[in-house]
C-alpha cells in the first residue's frame, strides 16, 4: 500500500502539469516550436546569413587568408566580370531547360500511369518510376557518361540514322540532369491527375470538346500548379549541381563549379556566387506562389 | 597541386584525425617566428628559422599532412604499409591527415597541430614564406645523402642554398596522343596548341590554375621575344600571352581532366586524342587496352615534386625528423613510389622495386630527362627568375585567369 503513495504523487504532478499546459496554450505552442525554430533559424539560416556576411569580406592575395574587411568589391566583379554573367546565363539556361524537359516528358507519363493503366497496376509503376532514385547518383551519371562517349550506347543507336551522339557538353549535360530529376516532377504530376475528377472530362465531352480541347481547358489549367510544384524541384536542384557538369560537361562550368574552384583560395568570392542562386531561387519561388502551386506541394 | 589530389583522391583514405595529446616536449624548432610572409624585392626572404643541430628522444607520435598513398598502414591495401614498421622501430605513433589540395595542406599547417606535410611546389613557398615550415637540417637525416641531386636545392624546396624539406619523388607531365588517331606521331607541345584545331573536340588539358606554366613553357620555345625565362615567373605581357593562347586551346578542348580515372575512361574511348598526362596514367590506358604513347616534347615540361617539411610549430620534431629519414630510406621509397606511380627520390629505391623496370619506366636516375622538366612552383609577386625591374603575376591571378580560360 505505501508503494503506491509516490505513483500516485507522480501522477498527480504529471496531471498538474498538463492542466498548466492546457491553460496556456501559448506556452504550449512556445515549447513545441522551440527546438525546430532554432534549427531553422541559427542552423539555417544563420548559415546562409554568415554566407552572405563572408561574401563582403576580402582575402590577403599571397596567403590566402580572409581578411574581414568590408567591401562591395565581390559583387562588383560578380557584375562587371564578362566570365560571371555567362557562367550565370548559362547555369540558369540550364536549369530552365531541365525543367521543361522534365516537364514535358513526365506529363505523358504521368498520364499513362495516374489515368490509363489498369488502377491495378498503378502502385507498381510509381514505384518503378521511384526506383532510380535508390541507386547512386554519381553510379548513374558515370552509365551516362559510358552511354554519351565515343562509340558508347547512343553513338551506336543513332549510327543507323547516320547521326553520332552528343558527346560531352552542355547538351549532354542537360540530358543527364533531366534523367536524374524527372522522378521529381513525374511523381506531383500523377498526383494531380489521379485526383483530377473523371465526371469534369465527361462534362467536357458531353459539351462537344475534343480531346485537345479537354486537354487545353480542363487538364491544363488543373494540374498546371503541380507542374510548377515539380518544376521548383527540378530548377533547383540543377541551378545547384557541379558534379554531373564535371563527368559529362566536357569543358563547361556552371556556377557550382566557380563556387568549388574559389573556396579554397577566395572564399568571399566564392561566397559571393554562393547567393546567386539562393537570389535565383528565391526570384523563382516569388514567381512560382503566383500560380499557387506551392500550396500543392 | 590542387588537382594532383583529386586522383590521389581515388586512393582516398578515410581516417580520423586524433586530436593529438601535447607530450610535453620540448621543441627543438625554436620558433624566433618574425613578421610573418616578409618579401622583399629580389626574391624571396622568409623569417628566420633554425633548424635543430640535434635530436632529442622521441615524443611517441607525429601528426602527419599527407596527399593519399604517401602514409599507408595497410588498411586502404593491405599490401601498402610502411608505416606499421616504422611505429614498431621508433615508437612514434602515426596520426596522418590526407589532404585533398595544396590549398587546404597550407591550411591545415597554419593551425600548428601537425609535425609534418608532403608539400608540392605550389604550396612548399607559401609554407616557407610564411614561416610555417622550418628549414630541415639533413645531417640529421642520414638518407637524404642518397637522393638524387636534381632534387636537391631546387627553387621549390629551398632558399638560398637552405633546404626547406626532404624530397620525396618526382613526376613529369608528359604529353599523351592516341597512336592510330595522332599522326604523324607529335614531337612537340604544338599538338595542343596551333596543332590542335586538327583534333578539335578531342584535345584534353589539365584541370589547374597551374597548366598556364605549360602553356608560358610553349611560349619559351616558340616565342623567345616573350623572353620567358621561368614559367612560374611571368610578369603581365608574358602571362597575357599564355593566358591567350590557352583561350585559344579552349576552343579544340574536349574537357579538361582533373582526376586520372576520367582521363584513362577518356583515352580508351576515343573522346580524349592528344593532351597531358602522367607516367601512372598512361601505363594504366595501356594496360586496359588503350593505344596511347606519352612522352615529353622537345620544348621539355612542367613536372611536380613533392617535400616532406617540417612544421616551425612541430609538437614531436623527433618522431617528425624520424618520418622523414624513412620515408625517404631505400626500401620506403621504393614502396610508396611503386603504390603512387612516381619516380622515387633516393637513388638506392631503384633496386629494390618490385618491378625492376620501374625506375627506368619512370626515368628515376635519367638526370638529363629531369633537367628538362621545370618543377611546379607558386608564383609570387616577386619574380622567381630574379628580375626585380618588374612585378610577376601572383598565383591568385593564375586561378582568376584559369576560371576565364575555361569561360
Amino acid at each position: 500500500m505505501a508503494s503506491e503513495a509516490p505513483a500516485t504523487a507522480r501522477g498527480s504532478g504529471v496531471r498538474r502539469l498538463a492542466g498548466a499546459l492546457h491553460r496556456r496554450p501559448r506556452l504550449r505552442l512556445a515549447l513545441l516550436l522551440t527546438g525546430p525554430l532554432l534549427w531553422l533559424v541559427v542552423l539555417y539560416l544563420g548559415s546562409l546569413a554568415v554566407l552572405f556576411a563572408s561574401a563582403f569580406w576580402t582575402t590577403d592575395s599571397f596567403t590566402s587568408q580572409v581578411v574581414k574587411v568590408w567591401s562591395t568589391d565581390n559583387f562588383h566583379a560578380l557584375v562587371t566580370t564578362p566570365v560571371f554573367r555567362e557562367v550565370i546565363v548559362r547555369s540558369v539556361g540550364v536549369a530552365l531547360a531541365v525543367t521543361a524537359l522534365c516537364a514535358l516528358i513526365a506529363f505523358p507519363v504521368a498520364f499513362y500511369t495516374a489515368r490509363v493503366a489498369p488502377p491495378r497496376r498503378r502502385p507498381l509503376l510509381v514505384v518503378a518510376i521511384l526506383t532510380p532514385l535508390w541507386a547512386s547518383y554519381l553510379v548513374k551519371v558515370y552509365a551516362w557518361r559510358l552511354i554519351l562517349s565515343q562509340g558508347g550506347l547512343a553513338d551506336w543507336l543513332l549510327a543507323p540514322f547516320g547521326l553520332s551522339g552528343p558527346g560531352f557538353g552542355l547538351p549532354a549535360t542537360v540530358l543527364t540532369l533531366t534523367y536524374l530529376w524527372l522522378p521529381y516532377m513525374i511523381l506531383p504530376i500523377h498526383t494531380a491527375l489521379e485526383q483530377l475528377p473523371a465526371q469534369l472530362l465527361d462534362a467536357s465531352a458531353d459539351l462537344g470538346a475534343r480531346a485537345g480541347r479537354t486537354f487545353r481547358s480542363v487538364v491544363l489549367p488543373m494540374v498546371l500548379p503541380s507542374v510548377a510544384a515539380g518544376s521548383v524541384f527540378t530548377f533547383s536542384l540543377s541551378l545547384g549541381d557541379y558534379i554531373t557538369v564535371q563527368i559529362v560537361g566536357g569543358k563547361t562550368q556552371l556556377i557550382g563549379n566557380l563556387v568549388y574552384s574559389d573556396i579554397e583560395l577566395n572564399l568571399p568570392m566564392a561566397a559571393a556566387l554562393g547567393t546567386v542562386p539562393v537570389v535565383v531561387i528565391v526570384l523563382y519561388l516569388l514567381a512560382i506562389r503566383r500560380t499557387g502551386a506551392l500550396d500543392s506541394l | 597541386m590542387t588537382a594532383v589530389p583529386t586522383w590521389r583522391n581515388a586512393v582516398r583514405l578515410t581516417r580520423t584525425l586524433r586530436t593529438a595529446a601535447c607530450v610535453g616536449a620540448v621543441l627543438l624548432l625554436a620558433t624566433a617566428c618574425d613578421s610573418a610572409g616578409s618579401t622583399t624585392a629580389g626574391g624571396l626572404n622568409p623569417p628566420r628559422l633554425k633548424a635543430p643541430t640535434k635530436l632529442g628522444r622521441t615524443e611517441g607520435q607525429v601528426n602527419l599532412i599527407a596527399w593519399a598513398g604517401y602514409v599507408e598502414d595497410g588498411s586502404d591495401d593491405p599490401k601498402a604499409d610502411w608505416v606499421s614498421d616504422f611505429q614498431k622501430q621508433t615508437g612514434c605513433q602515426v596520426h596522418s591527415k590526407v589532404a585533398a589540395s595544396s590549398d587546404e595542406m597550407v591550411k591545415l599547417m597554419k593551425t600548428g597541430e601537425y609535425d609534418a606535410v608532403s608539400a608540392s611546389g605550389d604550396a612548399s613557398l607559401r609554407l616557407i614564406a610564411s614561416g610555417d615550415a622550418a628549414p630541415v637540417n639533413t645531417s640529421l637525416v642520414p638518407n637524404y645523402k642518397d637522393v638524387f641531386s636534381g632534387l636537391k636545392n631546387g627553387a621549390w624546396n629551398s632558399v638560398h642554398g637552405t633546404m626547406y624539406g626532404i624530397p620525396h619523388g618526382r613526376g613529369a607531365n608528359l604529353l599523351m596522343y592516341n597512336t592510330q588517331k595522332v599522326k604523324p606521331a607529335p614531337t612537340s607541345w604544338s599538338a595542343v596548341f596551333e596543332g590542335a584545331s586538327k583534333y578539335k573536340g578531342h584535345v584534353t588539358a589539365y584541370d589547374s590554375p597551374i597548366y598556364i606554366a605549360d602553356a608560358a613553357l610553349y611560349l619559351k620555345a616558340t616565342r623567345p621575344e616573350l623572353k620567358i625565362e621561368d614559367p612560374y615567373a611571368l610578369d603581365q605581357r608574358q602571362f597575357d600571352a599564355a593566358v591567350a593562347l590557352l583561350k585559344k586551346q579552349n576552343a579544340d578542348v574536349g574537357e579538361y581532366w582533373g582526376d586520372y580515372l576520367k582521363e584513362v575512361s577518356a583515352f580508351k574511348s576515343g573522346d580524349s586524342v592528344v593532351g597531358t598526362t602522367w607516367q601512372v596514367i598512361a601505363n594504366l590506358a595501356a594496360a586496359e587496352g588503350a593505344k596511347v604513347k606519352a612522352l615529353v616534347p622537345k620544348e621539355g615540361s612542367t613536372g611536380w615534386s613533392d617535400t616532406w617539411m617540417v612544421s616551425s610549430k612541430a609538437k614531436h620534431p623527433n618522431c617528425a625528423y624520424k618520418w622523414l629519414n624513412w620515408i625517404v630510406s631505400p626500401k620506403v621509397n621504393a614502396e610508396v613510389a611503386e603504390y603512387f606511380g612516381e619516380a622515387p627520390a633516393n637513388s638506392k629505391a631503384c633496386a629494390l622495386t618490385e618491378d625492376k623496370n620501374f625506375c627506368a619506366v619512370y626515368h628515376a636516375a635519367d638526370e638529363d630527362y629531369w633537367k628538362r622538366i621545370a618543377f611546379w612552383n607558386t608564383p609570387i609577386e616577386q619574380c622567381l627568375d630574379g628580375r626585380t625591374d618588374v612585378t610577376c603575376v601572383p598565383y591568385a591571378k593564375w586561378v582568376q585567369a584559369w576560371t576565364e580560360i575555361k569561360g
